[in-house]
């Protein structure tokens, strides 16, 4: 039984995870070396220069060579981690997969859940009102609209395929929350009123969790969802088990308190 | 006791060339300046990232908002020769102007009452939508410093302008720097006229 | 002008309440900010004992709390998220700024200038009262109904939009302290610009003024947008605006009846366009309390002095375009999240050069181990790591899974705890004997010194496992996410370090009042220093000098060759 959690970066289960935890652990390397070598020095030159009978202090000294070599080194340094390696890798985390090829998957956050929304296998999104959002329908799905009779949603449970990208179209309905899958090191700021996407893929199976990273209230700490990365044949078995089995529109009920599934 | 007394009170530094008070009063302009600026900010964000935006032209009141530009950009200058009269010693002079100044200004502010009278009459609040929302706060707060001014100037017409008597220089410094101060509010309503009013 | 000559006639309320005199003024803003540094620790001291025993009872004094708060001795989330959101807020607006500007400013920029006073007395003392309000308020906002603010600090809307009524209290509070902060600064700058001694040319300052200085052009121009942001998160609030609130908001299933057509990133920018050179408030008057500490105890002058002025103006400048970079994950794109990074990692070369200069100054000294120079030392490498744990955090791809993570409260506490707040204590028992005429206790101080050492470092250290893991801020319960279960030991070791920091603070508090009965009296110049300061009686009548002083050379003359003394003081006119 793998384990995911411990002390230290999570489980890496994302395929551009690697990218992330190089650069933190090169950025932990030479800070690690290089708080040592200057704490070394300081305690050195805190013994060396101890005030004791016979020894003065000088006035003028020379300028020394080795630190601004040392800022210099370390400002070169920054310009190879931006260039190097913290653009690439943003760019490369930033760029959302063609659409034919990701499976796309829609999250909309609320105070304290996470809402998920498969477009089903017609690939669109079923479209949503507000006036229809109710306990029994937190997403506000409008099934009489076409698009919408295959939708399949859920509450706090993503189920993605291996080996496969998957954009996750973010929004939410009340309060600024932050999606975060620790171990796809996949975390977005979810803010009301946007619809931003992010993208990942899978490279191991298993089940893992969402987390929410921004406080959004009382119930910020138990805002947690179940992430469940299967193989292919379980995934679609996943679906067709929660695909709609009625095709009728859900009734627009009257708005009352969502009471959220935690 | 000391000999060490608070210098560049009344006569300026020699490298600096100012008063302690207009160095004073351009540093807290210079905080006033990224006051408005973040509310136009704001402005400018808020109105991009609208779907849609009315013309000030069409909602609010044109003619009596440029009336109160002219009120305003008048009491500038009776505020430039209330100080210029103390420089020439002539203090009756400066009472005649400061207190027009004050007057102007309150006349600013009774047009102002009138327009926000009439937006609420008709329903129009700041949490109508964020047009309003923005027009109010802006000319809200560029109203209570207008008051705030009112304020000020009005202690330098009556209990502060006995200062005359004994530290003239001191007293005409005050007043230049009220007088930036007052210039200053009226430059931000020459910013807010035409952004709020015309675009 | 009658203030400055007939002090010794006023009437005691005038004297030592409403004064105008700065030195007064001074010890007011430190007494207040030393005591909200304690109520704000007394916070987290209590946020600590839920973290480590989640939903457990708090022993003696959990029933003293009402059931606003407690339930049966257990924290309620909501208080949970109070004491988080009042901590910060009183830690750096009513503590740590107070104590470091309005206290040692206010107390030593005239002093070490050779002014009589600051250059607007009346306007200093309408500083400290309107502060004093903004504190009082801050703490009456924790008796309304529902309790005080919880939505951080950093009150981001939606959610401070919709908070109780206590998110109002602390926006009502937070206008009183700008005020104040706005008030204080314009002192700051005129005093120092005007008001220097004959001779005292800028390139003579003492590096504690030159960062007083610098500091009071971030408080000047950085506040008003947070002001502005906090006047209109008062009309979302009050008058039912929407700047923050976008259309089609849903909260507990019913749709919020506003406006819509706002923007909660509005507010991020507003506030952080602040908060960011805000921290450069909370670390330049440290590093400004270091180098006049480092100078004196090492009897050297600071190495690279105009490298390190140069550096800190530079800061000061690029501190007001880092602010996005609390920003990366709201979605921003490539081009602002480019200019972001490339700004903040320039910005870490100026705070390099300083660091260093401080260091190499102690190369070639003669390094006295009092208690301010025990502190002032242990600052460089505290503040080392605060400075080195920013990078991963600057940094886009990096910061994505460790922002709003326990990395950043280890990295930034490391810069404001165990950096400023050591750099005040520095600053406390190095210039206790000017202010009093008594020295503090050596064996007091070093026992506070290292103790404190110790448990700041157990306190802040495990934070960043915690946050490499994932382990998110503001968690009321840590137990709920897997993938914070398994440092949780750590949780209960950061918990018993933080008491034990508490504990280890007695030491002090017993040496700074009872030194003022029993401590060594002392007199003008104890530490045999250099600046004008040190001139001066202990402590300064009203107008501070007997004669007015005039500067001859720069502030860190120690051991100069051929001189018979060791120091040789800047308004002293002949050879020493």
């Amino acid at each position: 039984m793998t384990k995911y959690y411990g002390w230290g970066l999570p489980y890496n289960a994302s395929a551009y995870g690697a990218e992330i935890d190089r650069l933190i652990y090169v950025l932990h390397v030479f800070m690690i070396l290089l708080f040592v070598g200057w704490f070394a020095f300081l305690l050195f030159t805190l013994f060396k220069f101890r005030s004791r009978p016979g020894h003065k202090a000088e006035y003028k000294h020379n300028h020394f060579k080795a630190p601004t070599y040392l800022e210099v080194g370390v400002a070169l340094f920054e310009a190879v981690l931006l260039l190097g390696f913290s653009f690439p890798i943003a760019r490369h985390v930033r760029a959302l997969p063609p659409k034919g090829e990701a499976m796309e998957v829609r999250i909309v956050a609320e105070q304290f859940a996470w809402n998920v929304h498969y477009p089903g296998p017609d690939g669109v999104f079923g479209k949503t009102d507000i006036k229809l959002i109710g306990p029994a329908n937190p997403l506000g799905l409008d099934r009489s609209d076409p698009a919408a009779k295959d939708d399949i949603t859920a509450i706090n449970q993503l189920h993605v395929p291996v080996n496969k990208p998957v954009i996750v179209r973010l929004s939410s309905k009340d309060v600024i929350h932050s999606f975060f899958l620790p171990v796809m090191r996949v975390k977005q700021d979810v803010i009301p009123g946007q619809n931003i996407p992010v993208w990942f893929q899978a490279k191991a199976s298993g089940n893992f969790e969402i987390a929410c990273a921004q406080l959004c209230g009382l119930g910020h700490y138990r805002m947690r969802g179940f992430f469940i990365v299967d193989e292919p044949d379980k995934f679609s078995a996943w679906l067709a088990k929660f695909a709609p089995k009625v095709a009728a529109p859900a009734p627009a009920t009257a708005a009352a308190p969502v009471v959220p599934a935690v | 006791m000391s000999d060490n007394l608070i210098r560049y009170i009344s006569k300026p530094h020699p490298v600096t060339g100012v008063t302690n008070a207009k160095l004073g009063i351009w540093c807290f302009l210079a905080s006033e300046v990224m006051l408005f600026g973040a509310l136009f900010s704001a402005y400018i964000l808020l109105r991009t990232g609208a779907s849609s935006w009315p013309r000030g032209s069409e909602i609010l009141n044109v003619p009596l908002a440029t009336l109160n530009t002219i009120i305003l950009i008048t009491s500038s200058v009776t505020m430039v020769m209330a100080w210029a009269s103390l420089a020439m010693k002539e203090f009756s002079k400066y009472k005649r102007y400061m207190g027009a100044t004050i007057l102007l200004a309150l006349a600013f502010l009774v047009v102002k009452s009138f327009e926000y009278g009439h937006k609420f009459e008709h329903h129009h609040f700041p949490a109508t939508d964020t047009f309003y929302a923005i027009y109010f706060t802006l000319t809200g707060l560029h109203g209570l410093h207008v008051l705030g001014g009112v304020v000020v100037n009005t202690y330098f017409l009556f209990p502060g302008s006995r200062m005359w008597e004994h530290e003239p220089e001191q007293f005409m410094g005050r007043i230049e720097c009220a007088g930036l101060y007052w210039h200053f509010v009226d430059l931000v309503w020459i910013f807010l006229f035409p952004v709020l009013y015309l675009l | 002008m009658s203030e400055q000559h007939h002090s010794h006639d006023l009437p005691f309320w005038r004297k030592y309440i409403f004064s105008v005199d700065h030195k007064v003024i001074g010890i007011q803003y430190g007494i207040s900010g030393l005591l909200f540094l304690l109520f704000g620790f007394c916070l987290m001291m209590l946020m600590r004992w839920q973290l480590a025993y989640p939903g457990q009872p708090l022993p003696v004094l959990g029933n003293l709390f009402s059931e606003k708060f407690m339930v049966g001795g257990i924290m309620l989330p909501e208080f949970y998220n109070q004491l988080g959101a009042m901590h910060g807020t009183i830690m750096v607006f009513l503590g740590v700024v107070p104590l470091a500007v309005g206290g040692f400013g206010n107390y030593f920029v005239p002093l070490q200038i050779g002014a009589p006073d600051m250059a607007f007395p009346k306007l200093n003392m309408t500083s400290y009262w309107v502060y004093f309000m903004g504190g009082v308020t801050m703490i009456a906002s924790f008796f309304v109904p529902q309790g005080t603010a919880q939505s951080g600090w950093t009150s981001y809307p939606p959610l401070a939009d919709i908070a109780t009524v206590g998110q109002t209290m602390w926006l009502i509070g937070m206008v009183f302290l700008i005020t104040s902060s706005l008030l204080g600064s314009v002192n700051f700058i005129v005093t120092i610009v005007q008001l220097r001694a004959d001779g005292l040319s800028f390139f003579r300052l003492p590096f504690f003024v030159w960062a007083q200085f610098v500091t009071s052009f971030l408080l000047l121009l950085a506040f008003p947008p947070l002001e502005a942001a906090g006047v209109l998160q008062l009309m979302d609030r009050v008058a039912g605006t929407s700047f923050f609130l976008p259309s089609g908001l849903v909260v507990a299933g019913k749709p919020l009846t506003v406006s819509g057509g706002g923007n909660p990133l509005l507010w991020q920018h507003l506030f952080w366009f602040l908060a960011h050179p805000e921290v450069y408030v909370l670390i330049l008057p440290a590093m400004g309390i270091v180098a006049e500490i480092v100078a004196c105890n090492t009897r050297k002058p600071i190495y690279g002095y105009k490298s390190m002025v140069y550096s800190i103006v530079f800061l000061g400048f690029m501190s007001f375009i880092v602010w996005a970079h609390h920003m990366f994950l709201t979605g921003m794109g490539s081009k602002m999240s480019a200019f972001f990074q490339i700004t903040t990692m320039i910005i870490s070369i100026p705070s390099v050069i300083i660091l260093t200069a401080l260091a190499l100054s102690l190369w070639g000294g003669s390094i006295r181990f009092t208690t301010p120079m025990l502190f002032a030392t242990a600052f460089l490498p505290m503040f080392g790591i605060g400075g080195l744990t920013g990078l991963p955090l600057g940094l886009t791809a990096s910061d994505i899974p460790l922002h709003d993570t326990y990395y950043v409260i280890g990295h930034f506490h490391y810069v404001v705890a165990p950096g400023t707040i050591f750099a005040l204590f520095a600053g406390i028992y190095h210039w206790y004997p000017k202010v009093t005429g008594r020295k503090m206790s050596e064996i007091l101080g070093k026992i506070h010194f290292f103790f404190s050492l110790i448990f700041i470092n157990g306190v802040f250290m495990p934070m960043f496992i915690m946050g490499l893991a994932g382990v998110s801020r503001r968690l009321y319960d840590p137990m709920q996410y897997a993938h914070a279960q398994p440092t949780q030991p750590l949780n209960v070791f950061i918990s018993i370090c933080a008491w034990s920091l508490g504990l280890a603070q007695i030491p002090f508090i017993l040496n700074f009042f009872g030194s003022l009965i029993w401590g060594k009296k002392v007199d003008r110049n104890p530490w045999e220093s250099t600046t004008l300061e040190w001139s001066a009686p202990s402590p300064p009548p009203h107008g501070n000098f007997d004669h007015v002083p005039q500067v001859y050379r720069g502030p860190y003359e120690y051991s100069v060759p051929g001189q018979k003394h060791d120091f040789w003081p800047q308004d002293m006119a002949q050879e020493n």
